[in-house]
Formats: structure tokens, sequence, C-alpha cells
């Protein structure tokens, strides 16, 4: 059995029946992560030492009969726009190189609690903005399914880590896509929870009212099992939701028979490529095989979601990298300077790549004196109809489903220096930000041999309904997430 | 929508940014044209319309006022590029 491309749900069941030790999973996945790290980089830091440690401790209080957490042991890569206490968390940005977190973001501490083993802090778009990984510092990610392309973005460490069995699960994180478009591009399951139902405090933050923290895995069996993890009230966080999360995992039964599923026209007929919309039709003939009917939809402001969220994201980002002033954490430039507004200037200059300059300069000036009522207060209007749309759908379906991505991976390079088109890999995953709903994609098969994703949206905190539909799809794709890499 | 030079320079003090003269001319092309491609929202009719900060309904969070623990002084300024005496330091300001 291959250790490194088994589900966690499957290493916490060998570690607790004493088939294996936590330090052999562990051990399997660094040596995992020496084969392939070369060539794939799903890594900003492997914290090989720390998890050794971390292993072993586990393992002897299992030999002693400790309870040592519901996933005792088991492998876990961590997005580095999570604070971890005492590791490096870089955002995948100069501005935070070398910066050590004095605590723990709560999902991470959940995570701990849980018995997970941190293997090391996922590569990721700076500060989370872009779709393909390639604006990180430390250099870009490659796509296991081939290096010559994106793994997707902003997750696309985690995403590029799990498909390479450089991990069994990860944590994402997603204000326009940035969990699912790379599960999508990498060929796996990627879930965007209901804004608030998991905590964001330690998350460093892109766009406040649009940033969710989610499960990024093999199965969407691992996924129910690690939101399970994650998900829940936190007093640090004032947007979470106030009421407990259900056990997801004994919700899977796969019965979907006689629901109704949107297929929503806006994101699955325009610029979708060939290939993805042949996946997509023939993932819809499959739900409908399971006794779910399946209608089209027109949810006409979605016209407008890129538009909207390429305004809103940007605007609270500007406000939200204020903090990057080179005087409490971060980078500070070198140059010597009595005046502390040059201080301030060149070091953001220097500490910020060009897409995160990029945003600022768009977001500062969507709120600027004299554009604001036409940019900023316009999208957030378009929001309210975006999520009106979506209020109407949910009176004649349970769930919505379109294309995650309306292309399979492209190649490195292809669409750096033209910012719109790289924009406009993130329309089908959008409008689920801006309507604050979950919404999941799921690996549908591949197109010229580079995966597609299926995505399947919900009303808020209807996670537990997309994951069940996802099951029961997963089940009759036989999808089987294993990339040529060797 | 084209802005201008100008336009960028005044944006980029706002933001404290200092942008090289390349820097300048590619994000005005740039925004130019995503400022172009969102000029599509103004034709909606969003009368009446209540804009949409956030997606909970949420008002005030409130906790009770009750004393915890916080970081201590060295952690919180161990990150720092420049402390010294438990402060912060910069270049002076007055």
């Amino acid at each position: 059995m291959d250790l490194t491309f088994s589900g966690a749900l499957e290493i916490a069941g060998l570690i607790k029946n004493k088939e294996i030790t936590s330090v052999e999973a562990v051990e399997a996945f660094l040596a995992r992560i020496d084969a392939v790290e070369p060539d794939v980089h799903s890594y900003i830091n492997v914290s090989a030492d720390i998890a050794r440690e971390r292993a072993a401790a586990i393992d002897s209080r299992l030999s002693a009969g400790d309870d040592a957490g519901a996933f005792a042991g088991v492998p876990l890569a961590i997005k580095d726009v999570l604070s971890t206490r005492g590791f490096p968390t870089t955002c995948g940005s100069r501005m935070l190189e070398g910066f050590v977190p004095a605590y723990d973001a709560t999902v991470v501490e959940r995570v701990n609690d849980a018995g997970t083993v941190m293997l090391g802090k996922a590569n990721m778009d700076e500060f989370a903005m872009g779709s393909s990984t390639e604006n990180s510092y430390f250099g870009p990610t490659r796509n296991p399914w081939d290096l010559e392309r994106v793994p997707g973005g902003s997750s696309g460490g985690s995403a590029a880590a799990v498909a390479a069995g450089e991990a069994p699960w990860a944590l994402g994180s997603d204000t326009g896509g940035s969990i699912r478009q790379p599960a999508a591009l990498c060929g796996i399951v990627g879930l965007k929870p209901t804004y608030g139902l998991v905590s964001r405090y330690g998350l460093v933050a892109f766009a406040s009212s649009l940033d969710q923290v989610g499960p990024m895995t093999r199965s969407v069996g691992d996924c129910a099992a690690l939101l399970g993890l994650i998900a829940g009230h936190d007093p640090c966080d004032s947007t979470s939701i106030d009421e407990p999360a259900p056990d997801y995992l004994t919700g899977l039964d796969g019965e979907v028979k006689g629901m109704k599923a949107g297929i929503v026209k806006e994101l699955s007929s325009d610029g979708i490529e060939p290939g993805v919309l042949e996946r997509f039709n023939a993932t819809v003939k499959a739900l409908e095989g399971l006794g779910v009917s399946c209608e089209e939809v027109s949810l006409p402001s979605f016209e407008y979601g890129l538009s909207a969220y390429y305004l809103i994201a940007p605007a609270e980002a500007s406000s939200n990298l204020a903090r990057f002033d080179g005087v409490r954490y971060g980078y500070r430039t070198d140059l010597e300077s009595d005046d502390i507004w040059e201080m301030y200037d060149e070091t953001r200059a220097a500490g910020f790549g060009g897409e995160v300059k990029r945003r600022i300069m768009l977001g500062t000036y969507a709120l600027s004196a004299g554009y604001y009522d036409a940019y900023y207060a316009q999208a957030q209007k378009i929001r309210t109809l975006i999520v009106r749309d979506y209020g109407r759908a949910w009176d004649s379906f349970d769930v919505l489903v379109s294309p995650t991505s309306p292309s399979t991976a492209f190649k490195l390079g292809e669409k750096m220096d033209d910012p719109l088109t790289m924009y406009l890999s993130d329309i089908c995953t959008i409008p689920v930000n801006l309507a604050g709903i979950p919404a999941l994609s799921l690996p549908c098969g591949l197109a010229e041999g580079l995966p597609v994703g299926f995505q399947v949206m919900g009303p808020p905190l209807s996670e537990a309904k997309i994951m069940n539909v996802a099951y029961a799809l997963e089940g009759v794709l036989g999808f089987e997430p294993r990339p040529p890499l060797d | 929508m084209a802005i201008s030079i100008e336009d960028v320079e005044h944006v980029a003090r706002l933001a404290r940014l200092a942008l090289s003269e390349d820097e300048k001319e590619t994000f005005r092309r740039q925004l130019s044209d995503v400022l172009e491609h969102a000029r599509v929202i103004s034709e909606v009719d969003t009368e009446g319309v209540e804009p949409t900060s956030h997606t909970l309904p949420l008002v005030n969070v409130f906790r009770d006022d009750v004393a915890r623990p916080s970081l201590p002084t060295e952690e919180v300024t161990s990150n720092a590029p420049w402390a010294a005496d438990g402060a912060f330091r910069v270049p002076r300001i007055v």
C-alpha cells in the first residue's frame, strides 16, 4: 500500500489500529516531499523536525493508551496564510519573510487539538492574490499533472501537495475561488464554507468580508472530516456564526434521489473550454443518473460578478494591507531615511510584489474621493443583486452546479502579463464569495490529461447537502486523483 | 476608462507606495483595462438597491468586559525590524 496516496481517514484508521505509527506516516510523506519537491515546490517551509518530534510524542501517548485526538498522528499541510505559533508564516511575501507568529490561528489550534501533525506551510500567491501561485515571492508551484502548467491559485501549494502525495490533506483559504480553482486544476476536492462557519482569527486578512478557510482533500469523506474539525463558533472572530456545527461525516449517505439541481447558465456556457464543458455535461448526466433532476437556470446579475469582485476585494485589501508599514513586523527598507513617510513608501515598494501593488492601487482608486460611488458603492449594490439571484434560485433548487474553472490548468507565464485575463480565471467561483454561500469543487475527470472540476453550490450552511451530492457523484465517477508524476 | 499618470501618482501617494516610472506606466495601462472592464456595472439599474458590505445578518457582537492575559511585550516586539526598550522604533516624527 502506498501511504502517500491514502486519504486522511484511512491513515487515521491505520494509526488507531496500530498497523502503522504516526512516525511512519510522517516519514513516508517527508520522503515523498524530498522526492518531488524539486519539481513541484508545494511548500514554502517544510517543518520536518517539528513534525518528527510531534509524531513521536503522539505515538508515545497512543502506546500509553491516551486519547490523542480523532486524527492523532495524521499529517497535514497548512497554507502559509495561517498563523502558526513559533513557525514562519510568510503569506508568500517578502514583506513577511522571517515573520514568526506569537499565536496560532484558531483553525490551526483546532487541527492540532485533533492530533494532526503539520508537515509544512504550503506555497501561495502573495497575500492570496492570484489564480496561479506564480505571484509567490518564493517561486511558483507547478501542477503535478503537468509540470509546465500552474496548479491554480491562490492555494496552489496546498492543492499540489495533496495531488502529488506530499500531504493527505491540507487547509486552504478562498476569497474569490482560491480553494476551489486550484482543487479543480489539480484534481482534488476543495470546499469554501459559508462565510462565518470557520474562524478567520489568525488568517492573514485579504478581503475580510469574503475570506474563508476550508479543506482541500483527496476525497469527499476527508473533506467532511476536516471541515468538522475546523467549523464552529470562535469568540475571537466577531463574524463567526454562533451555532454548533453538525457532524458532517455521518451525513454522507449518498441519498440524493429526488433532489433538484440548477445548472447556472451564466457560468456554464460562454467562455468555457470545450473539454471542460464536455466533462461538465457528462457529470450532469451522472447526476441525473442518481435521480437528481437537472434544469438550466439563469442568474442574470452574475454577468457583473467579476467586475464587482475586482472592485470590492481590492478595496478591502488596500485597507487591510495598510498595516504592513515596516514598524511592528515584517520587512523594512534598508534605505537610511529620517523621513517616516519615505520609510513607509520605500518599505511597501520593496516588500510587496507586482500583483499586490496592483490590487492596492486598484482598491485605493475605487475608494478615493470622486470614484467611491461609481465603483465601490455600485459594486456593493451589484453584490446585493447577486445575493438576491441566489435567494430566488433556492426557492426552486436544492443545489446549483457549474464548472469550477473555465479552463484546465494553463501554462506558467501564459497570463502573467495580462491581469485582466488572469482575473477571468475566477469567473465561475466569484459569485459564491460575494453571496457568502458554501461551494465545493469535485474532480470529475480529465480533459486532454488535465483535471476538470465540478462546482456544487448551496444555500448558506448547506455544507452537509453539497458534500452529500459530491459524495454520491464521487461514487459513480470513479476518478482516481493520482497524477503521472513519477 | 483611461486613467492618467497623474491619477496613478495620486493613488500611489494615498496608498503609500513608491513607484518607479516603469511601474507608473504599467499600472496606468493595466488599471485602465480593469476599470474599462468594470464599467459594465455602471449600466446596471441599482435604484433603490441597498449595498451589501457583509452577508451575515450581524449587527454588533459584544463580549463581557473581562480582563484576559495578553502577549508579553518581548513577544509582541520580537518580529519588529527595529525595537528597543519594549517599544517599536521609527524615524523621528516630531
